[in-house]
């Protein structure tokens, strides 16, 4: 396959960036969207050229790692996909491809497609979590959980974290995130104890760290490649509702 | 070197709970004088930071990744063990015990494997309480499945992502010391050196990922839990970041490397489809419960569709072979049976390499609805992956590097022979043997995190006084040079070859001849080829960019180049191991095609001894002595 790719390339966070265009010939159906970089990389480090920096790890779609905007999309439109499982048999020979980074001011650019989520951690930081240390735990089933509420817990945890649909929402928003952990811990009786704190803490963070507010225009679920819907972002409201209405900080 | 093991005294079932109290304590205002680097925020590593961290510690904590969110331990699907005998099936703390030891074919450590056993059951606890949302009956309590070398279902899961949700349950209580303070996390931060005063392990050397800045920091121990060196094989299952640089540089200040040749070799990958691939992809080996291995029975059928081989033409070779475990045949033993029929010429797909692993009994049986709700995560990735749908069609697999079982030797106490430098979860060599049952990886590390390390750790800050040198100490400075050094070499080379070149090619000879089937004849020629390599490596190694700054090609090639050296020993401990066990296989050493051990001459643990630049290692051995079980020959039959 020959492929143009043009490609954000930014040296570092207060540079301006730009697109430079590639003409990528050595391109094949079978690979992944991440190895076609690899391809490109290894051409342009032969050639003297400062490759193009992207961020990848598990390349199994689970780790949360990669972060590109492919033609205008968060991991490039297939439904329920991370960059990384994208493969090039979804385009078409003599394609022209646009790759940039999260565009959003909370994840500000590291380099070329790299960009900084650590606001993600720092909202986990201050209240993703069930305040209980090691040790001492009662017996995993003493305290039966419908299986319902577990699967549903479920479907909010696997939330990877990446951050696409920050990075799809016009405003910025970080509420499925959020609303994805608080609804993970709130619906399980081991994370109720602390429900109301956590959610006035972790959307205080949310707000502190620059993210903006939820329109609820759904460009958040239907980029999320782990499918999280947003009747969890409605959960997270009621829970913060409540909570506001009981006091409790 | 001496290589006390440390194992109290006393029957198997009590070493324990007895050394749990002959070990000493800090008291708790004097734990807040100790600092403690952990190195790697996997299950091990995070788990250990925040369990240190609840018990007063003062913990820094790093990981090359963005967010300690991202390590590779995120990745693991299928399950996590524990003898908790929810199933009334006949389970309990000894079986675990013995089915662990029997699957790393009895060159694992009687007391570690025991205690490991004893603290799975605490560990469901622990992860249930921290809101792990594990896979539940109907009426509320867990749900089990089973793993391969086992009869019983002892597999605690989360859909098929379990290891992703206890390391969320392990980054959230790591998460939790972040904010109060007591841990300082450095996401994008990579260990380059270990610094060692007195003897003892004092500090590490980092880079910062994204400026360049090579800065050291100080504490009273270091605890390496950077997880596997699978990636010196360059196809892995392992994520593209996960390398062997933090273990190795302290196998170079004087840390023993144990077993380097251990690897686990896991059966239902997806195939290699061109030489562009840069990783491989792990199908839950939960598959096997439902799924059944075939191939054709003759070669001239293994170009047809799946569809047309009729089922008397068919061989389940699993089922035929090892008629009581069939499909749930351990790892190292079904990896050898799928190579052994793709080498007769029945291997299915391009190339021939892979093996069909058909749901469509399960379908008919349960449903397709029951199997898309059991597996559907791992279908749909097949799905993204091959362009096939295995509803229809079985899916294709062959066996890939997984999981690597050898790693720093360490003591009962997870310490290795350098005083303060403990080393947890995969990238200690302790509690597999020489193969990893199933769903026993999760266990271990949030074993060694939770449970052992905080105790052990306490055991020897209470006989060592708070002693921490300053990083102005010469010994940082010293490393820091080192470090600097070997990046500037990096750099200054003619520039002819990309660093992913060299690992491809360093990967595709260690496969070839360190990999499911290792023989004399091939070892040799690797030990030949890879200081050519090497050489050939630094010399026309293509780095472009500099030291400062954001340098992905730089990091690589640093992991490379420390491959480039490990891969020698790795070659060395095969060729010097005469026997075959576990994921070791000496064509040498075979009956029938099964595993030959050797235990007069090596019931033992090959620990290794860096003796200097061009000088061979020293090879140094502790005895593997079984107080309790009997060492037989492994049967799955």
């Amino acid at each position: 396959m020959h492929l143009t790719l043009k490609i954000w390339r930014q040296k570092e966070p207060g540079d301006t960036g730009a697109f430079e265009t590639y003409s990528h010939p050595g391109a094949h159906p079978d690979m992944s969207f991440l190895e076609m970089l690899d391809v490109l990389n290894e051409r342009l480090i032969l050639e003297g050229k400062e490759p193009v920096a992207f961020d990848s790890d598990c390349r199994e779609g689970i780790c949360g790692t990669c972060s590109l905007v492919i033609n205008g999309v968060p991991h490039g439109g297939q439904k329920g996909t991370t960059a990384c499982q994208l493969h090039l048999r979804k385009f078409k020979d003599g394609d022209t491809i646009t790759i940039e980074p999260w565009r959003a001011r909370p994840f500000p650019v590291t380099k070329d497609l790299c960009v900084d989520r650590t606001a993600f951690d720092r909202i986990v930081q201050s209240g993703g979590f069930v305040s209980v240390s090691t040790g001492g735990a009662p017996d995993a089933n003493c305290l039966p959980v419908p299986k319902e509420d577990a699967d549903l817990a479920m479907d909010a945890a696997q939330c990877i974290g990446c951050g696409a649909c920050v990075a799809a929402c016009k405003n910025a928003s970080a509420m499925l995130f959020v609303s994805a952990k608080i609804s993970h811990l709130g619906l399980l009786p081991q994370g109720k104890v602390e429900r109301d704190r956590r959610v006035l803490n972790m959307v205080k963070t949310m707000d502190a760290e620059g993210f903006g507010a939820c329109t609820v225009t759904g460009s958040c679920e239907a980029v999320c490649p782990k499918e999280i819907p947003l009747t969890f972002i409605a959960r997270m409201n009621r829970d913060y509702g409540l909570a506001l209405i009981k006091g409790r900080s | 070197m001496k290589l006390d093991s440390k194992i109290p005294s006393g029957p198997l079932a009590q070493k324990w709970e007895r050394h749990k109290f002959e070990m000493k304590l800090v008291n708790p205002a004097n734990k807040r004088r100790f600092d403690v680097l952990v190195v790697g925020s996997g299950l091990a590593g995070a788990s250990a930071a925040a369990t240190l961290a609840e018990l007063g510690y003062q913990v820094a904590c790093f990981c090359f990744q963005d967010s300690p969110r991202r390590a590779h331990s995120i990745a693991a699907q299928g399950g996590i063990n524990a003898a908790k005998n929810y199933r009334n099936d006949g389970d309990s703390v000894h079986r675990l015990f013995y089915d662990t030891i029997k699957g790393g074919d009895f060159r694992a450590r009687e007391a570690n494997v025991y205690r490991l056993a004893q603290v799975s059951v605490q560990i469901i606890d622990q992860c249930v309480a921290q809101g792990v949302p594990f896979a539940r009956e109907y009426g509320g309590l867990l749900d089990t499945r089973s793993f391969g070398g086992s009869q019983l279902q002892r597999t605690f899961y989360a859909r098929g992502q379990t290891g992703q949700q206890l390391l969320l349950g392990a980054y959230q209580a790591l998460s939790r010391q972040i904010g109060l303070g007591t841990v300082k996390m450095f996401p994008r931060t990579e260990m380059l050196e270990l610094v060692l005063v007195d003897g003892a392990a004092k500090g590490i050397v980092v880079r910062d990922l994204v400026n360049g800045e090579v800065r050291s920091y100080a504490g009273d121990a270091v605890v390496l839990a950077t997880g596997g060196y699978g990636n010196v094989f360059y196809l892995s299952t392992n994520a593209v970041g996960c390398n062997v640089t933090a273990t190795f540089r302290a196998y170079k200040k004087g840390a023993a490397f144990a077993n380097p040749s251990f690897t686990q070799i896991h059966p239902t990958c997806i195939p290699v489809s061109g030489d562009h691939q840069s990783k491989l992809t792990l199908m839950s080996e939960s598959l096997r419960n439902d799924g059944r291995v075939w191939v054709p029975r003759n070669k001239t059928e293994s170009s047809k569709p799946a569809s047309s081989v009729a089922d008397a033409d068919r061989d389940y070779f699993l089922e035929r072979k090892y008629p009581s475990f069939g499909n749930l045949a351990p790892r190292d033993i079904a990896s050898r049976a799928a190579k052994e029929v793709c080498d007769e010429g029945r291997g299915v797909g391009p190339g021939g390499l892979g093996v069909y692993l058909d749901f469509a009994d399960a379908i008919r049986r349960l449903g397709e609805n029951k199997i898309r709700e059991r597996y559907g995560n791992l279908f749909d990735m097949y799905e993204r992956i091959t362009g096939e749908n295995a509803y229809r069609q079985p899916m294709r697999i062959y066996p890939a590097v997984h999981y690597t079982m050898g790693g720093l030797w360490v003591d009962y106490h997870l310490m290795s022979n350098i005083p303060g430098l403990f080393v947890v979860g995969e990238a200690n060599f302790s509690d597999h043997g020489a193969n990893r049952l199933g769903a026993s990886a999760l266990m271990q590390g949030l074993a060694d995190g939770y449970f052992v390390l905080p105790y052990t750790l306490s055991h020897y800050f209470a006989s060592n006084k708070p002693n921490r040198p300053a990083t102005t100490h010469p010994e940082f400075k010293k490393a820091e040079e080192e470090a600097r050094a070997r990046l500037k070499r990096l750099l200054s080379s003619s520039g002819k070859r990309t660093p992913r070149s060299f690992h491809r090619e360093l990967g595709q000879l260690i496969w070839n001849h360190c990999g499911m089937a290792r023989s004399r004849e091939g070892l040799t020629a690797a030990l030949r080829r890879i200081p050519e390599l090497r050489e050939e490596f630094w010399k026309t190694v293509a780095v472009t960019g500099g030291v400062e700054g954001f340098n992905q090609t730089l990091e690589h090639a640093g992991r490379v180049a420390d491959f480039m050296e490990f891969a020698e020993l790795m070659c060395l401990d095969a060729l010097t191991r005469e026997e075959s066990c576990g994921g070791h296989f000496r064509v040498e050493h075979q009956e029938e095609g099964e595993c030959k051990r050797n235990d007069e001459q090596f019931a033992h643990v090959a620990a290794w001894e860096y003796a200097g630049p061009g000088q061979a290692p020293v090879r140094h051995a502790e005895p593997l002595v079984y107080e309790e079980i009997k060492m037989a020959s492994r049967s799955y039959k």
